[in-house]
């Protein structure tokens, strides 16, 4: 190593030698001058045993704070016990982490300390060698290929060739299959919910039926199908789905096409809560402007239009749940939802 | 009461005294305690009747300080809505909190200094409730945080926490409207505003949270007004766009200045 080092005498002025003659770079004439390093500059520990003691003082009280600290955490963890109370899980980590912290810094700046004010600070430049071989060496490579070649008979040997390469070629096929089996395939359930008709529309999360006489002017309930509580299986699923959000608007203040005059109910609307953007639930649900606005990219949609998007991100309305009331007064669904709930996904 | 105070000093006297002056006592703070807030008592129409005295003062005070935007009777104008109807609950929650009377038209009517007396409202109030039936002024029992906290916290996040904040810190709506904070609000005015649906939030009758749901989300915000966070400083409980401010101005400092001491030479 002692060979390669040298000092630097103010100008790095080493100019790279090429092996070739005309090469690709394009060397500007006004190019800025390597200014090389700056002149070295002496430390104060270099200069004075005062200072230098003091920086080993400081060097040793880093470690010594370290020291502290990994014994703080030990103390910690019996000081600050956790509880039933959540409030202490705060403390122990808390008071546990400081402890550690102190710890690893303590050796880290202490190291990165000492090592500037007591280490050798001379300034080293390493030269770096060539990446290109040698002539000899590239040839002796040339030459070995060459002879594993012919001692193989890769190039003579077709029918050996040939097959290896179609072995090659087929080898990661399975793949396609193995990967593509990772997955549940969705099938049509994006495009379904557990919304049928008839079903009843429910609060969320009582799962109490709801008269259209208990939705009054300015209401909103968060509803969820009848029976959702009652699965065994992909509650949590079948609830992203199929969560509504039910409004009561003044029939006069409504725009419905003519196609969706029968799925309200005196001003009754239910549209699906999930996002056409990505699916987050949209319930800031506005009384008088009677804009919902999403959470999460603030995509908003008019109730009273049919939800169509007035602002944000979101590309398409929120879908509409068609509803109807039962002989005994209970909202309930005609049907599912026309359209696939929530974000857009391929073939929709 | 000076001289219950010298009477009560001492067993010198005749040990009846004592239990005398104790009733006589009695009788004179308890009378006049009556006496003074017999206006209060009557106010709080836990059943709707109010009397018609104040009634007949709230329609002063409602003439005098609302029937500029609201209309003589009540009836709205086309700069403020019709009051037959909203109930006492509406008109004390709008005059409680200080919203009413509105001070400037803007996206949101704000929380201002409350401008009459406790006495005050409840007389328009009662004026406002006298109109037509509507949403009464909730009872102290309904008021009582000692509900199902758990149960509140659940409902509380089903119905409120997309606008109100999962704790209660409020937020942002559109143009510049915004659900406020209700970290401070005091359980009636909670109670009439799930009742009443004031401004732009929705309304949440007794058919969609029942009085029992509603005590218990009002125990659950009770509880997270009383208790501290378990999670640490907070900032404002305001969610990530807070937590990564503060990581990316304060940890990524911390690393930058560390960064240039690691280069920086010894002198």
């Amino acid at each position: 190593m002692s060979d390669s080092k040298s000092i630097a005498s103010g100008k790095g002025s080493h100019e790279p030698e090429h092996d070739y003659a005309t090469g690709l770079a394009t060397i500007a004439a006004d190019k800025v001058a390597d200014p090389g390093l700056e002149p070295h500059r002496v430390r104060m520990t270099d200069k004075s045993v005062k200072h230098e003691k003091a920086a080993a003082r400081q060097v040793a009280a880093l470690f010594l704070a370290s020291v502290v600290g990994s014994i703080f955490s030990i103390y910690a963890y019996f000081a600050f016990p956790l509880s039933d109370d959540l409030g202490t899980v705060r403390n122990n980590t808390l008071f546990m982490g400081l402890g550690i912290t102190l710890g690893l810094f303590g050796i880290g700046i202490g190291a990165v300390h000492w090592a500037k004010t007591l280490m050798p600070d001379a300034e080293v430049a390493e030269e770096r060698h060539q990446t290109r071989g040698s002539e000899e060496v590239r040839a002796r490579a040339v030459e070995i290929i060459k002879l594993a070649d012919s001692e193989s008979g890769f190039s003579r040997r077709k029918l050996i060739r040939r097959s290896l390469y179609g072995a090659l070629a087929l080898f990661p096929i399975p793949a396609i299959f193995f990967f593509g089996d990772l997955g549940p395939n969705p099938k049509d359930t994006l495009r379904h919910t557990m919304w049928k008709a008839g079903t009843r529309l429910t609060k969320d999360p009582s799962g109490l039926p709801i008269k259209a006489s208990d939705v009054t002017l300015g209401s909103v309930f968060h509803v969820i199908p009848e029976g959702l509580s009652e699965l065994e299986h992909h509650k949590l699923e079948e609830k992203a789905k199929a969560a509504v959000l039910l409004v009561r608007l003044d029939p006069s203040e409504l725009k419905e096409s003519a196609e969706r005059k029968s799925w309200s109910y005196d001003g009754i609307v239910a549209y699906s809560k999930i996002c056409t953007h990505v699916g987050c639930p949209v319930a800031l649900y506005e009384q008088h402007t009677h804009h919902l606005l999403c959470p999460c990219h603030q995509s908003t949609f008019d109730v009273t239009d049919e939800c169509k998007v007035v602002f944000g991100p979101a590309s398409r309305p929120l879908p509409q749940l068609p509803i109807a009331v039962d002989a005994e007064g209970y909202l309930i669904a005609q049907s599912d939802f026309t359209e696939p709930v929530g974000p857009s996904f391929w073939e929709r | 009461m000076a001289f219950m105070k010298r009477n009560l000093n001492g067993s010198r006297r005749h040990p009846m005294a004592a239990i005398l002056v104790i009733a006589a006592g009695l009788a004179v703070s308890g009378g006049g305690y009556a006496a003074a807030t017999a206006a209060v008592e009557t106010a709080k129409p836990v059943t709707a009747a109010a009397s018609a005295a104040q009634v007949d003062e709230g329609h002063k005070l409602f003439l005098a300080n609302c029937a500029s935007c609201h209309g003589k009777n009540a009836e709205g104008t086309p700069n403020a809505p019709s009051l037959i109807g909203v109930g006492a609950a509406a008109a004390e929650f709008q005059v409680d909190t200080g919203r009413m009377p509105g001070q400037a038209s803007g996206p949101q009517l704000m929380v201002k200094p409350v401008q009459f007396t406790g006495d005050e409202i409840d007389a328009i109030a009662a004026y406002v409730g006298s109109l037509a039936p509507g949403p009464a002024i909730p009872t102290d029992a309904q008021l009582a945080a000692n509900g199902d906290a758990t149960r509140g916290g659940e409902l509380f996040r089903i119905n409120c926490a997309m606008c109100h904040n999962a704790v209660g810190a409020g937020g942002a709506l559109t143009q510049g409207k915004y659900a406020p904070a209700l970290t401070h609000t005091k359980a009636d005015h909670i109670y009439e505003a799930m009742l009443t649906g004031p401004q732009n939030m929705p309304v949440f009758n007794d058919a969609n949270l029942t009085p029992t749901d509603k005590k218990d989300i009002i125990t659950y915000l009770t509880y997270v007004q009383t208790h501290g966070s378990a999670g640490g400083y907070e900032l404002g409980n305001l969610g990530p766009v807070v937590e990564g401010l503060f990581v990316w101005i304060f940890a990524l400092g911390f690393i930058i200045a560390i960064t240039i001491w690691l280069g920086a030479k010894s002198n």
